[in-house]
């Protein structure tokens, strides 16, 4: 083996060396102004209705309907529709 | 689509604080951090004491989140300001925005160390699975994807407190001012609440 592959190999073997640092994955978030930037969230219409009680029911994945079914309860807030005229 | 909004009417808020007890017991919020509290002006004063359940109003364009620094509030489809607390940093610059004082920091230590905020999530959880343990211990109950509204809104024993989706409250409000015959002649009621769909508006009432 020559002396100038052997410095070859040890100049190599320190660029990959000083080159193992910059595979590193970034450990703290990228903030960019104005955007969310945490986890996502699923919507409320997307969970089945509670087994339990049959006052609401909506389709899973429709939020029209989940829309409907909370509007439908949101009026049991009117004491006015609750006891009648 | 819902737009989820609370209105508290001042003329029927006793300062139970019945709100106050629903949100403490229904998302096991911790001592110290009042996600809703009732707030009274001129308080003892004959005829002029009214009482207001405030917290979190889920602004439409929420001072909050444009000025947290890492951006971890979000807008939900149905109109509910939420944020991640895995990326919260506890800065208060929330605190110092918000005008109904909505953000809450947990104390703990003894050198005021100010942990993450927590605010009222209009009982629709947070940034994790849906009714998951893991939801519940940082963000409360999600009501909201059990088809229930905020227990704070439901426990209100007067109905002073209304939460729900905006259009359906403001029926619910403008029935109510109608039915009792006053009310809609302040200032700016027209703009607010204006006459229901194909209807008329309020006796006196002015815009």
């Amino acid at each position: 083996m020559s002396a100038r592959t052997v410095v070859v190999a040890i100049v190599a073997a320190l660029g990959l060396v000083a080159l193992s640092g910059c595979g590193e994955k970034p450990q703290a978030s990228s903030f960019k102004q104005g955007k969310y930037q945490g986890k996502p969230d699923t919507p409320p219409w997307d969970n089945a209705p509670l087994a339990y009680t049959d006052t609401n029911k909506w389709t899973k994945g429709d939020q029209k309907s989940w829309t409907d079914e909370i509007k439908t309860r949101n009026k049991f807030q009117n004491e006015y529709v609750r006891i009648g005229d | 689509m819902a737009r989820m909004k609370f209105l508290c009417d001042a003329e029927r808020c006793i300062e139970c604080n019945g709100c106050v007890t629903a949100c403490k017991n229904e998302n096991e919020v911790p001592w110290g951090v009042n996600r809703r509290r009732v707030v009274t002006v001129n308080d003892g004063i004959e005829g002029a004491e009214k009482s207001m359940s405030v917290a979190c109003m889920h602004c439409s364009d929420a001072p909050c989140m444009a000025v947290c620094p890492v951006d971890c509030f979000y807008k939900t489809a149905d109109g509910v300001v939420l944020h991640d607390k895995d990326l919260c940093i506890g800065c208060g610059y929330c605190f110092y925005a918000c005008p109904f004082g909505a953000p809450q920091f947990p104390q703990a230590g003894a050198f005021g160390l100010r942990g993450k905020m927590d605010k009222c999530t209009f009982c629709a959880g947070g940034p994790e699975p849906d009714r998951s343990e893991a939801e519940f211990k940082k963000y409360g109950r999600n009501r909201l994807s059990e088809g229930k509204l905020p227990a704070c809104a439901e426990m209100c024993s007067t109905k002073a407190l209304l939460g729900g989706d905006g259009d359906t409250i403001a029926d619910i409000y403008r029935q109510r001012v109608t039915v009792r015959g006053k009310g809609a002649e302040v200032w700016g009621w027209g703009t607010a609440y204006g006459p229901p769909k194909g209807g008329q508006p309020a006796a006196g009432s002015k815009s």
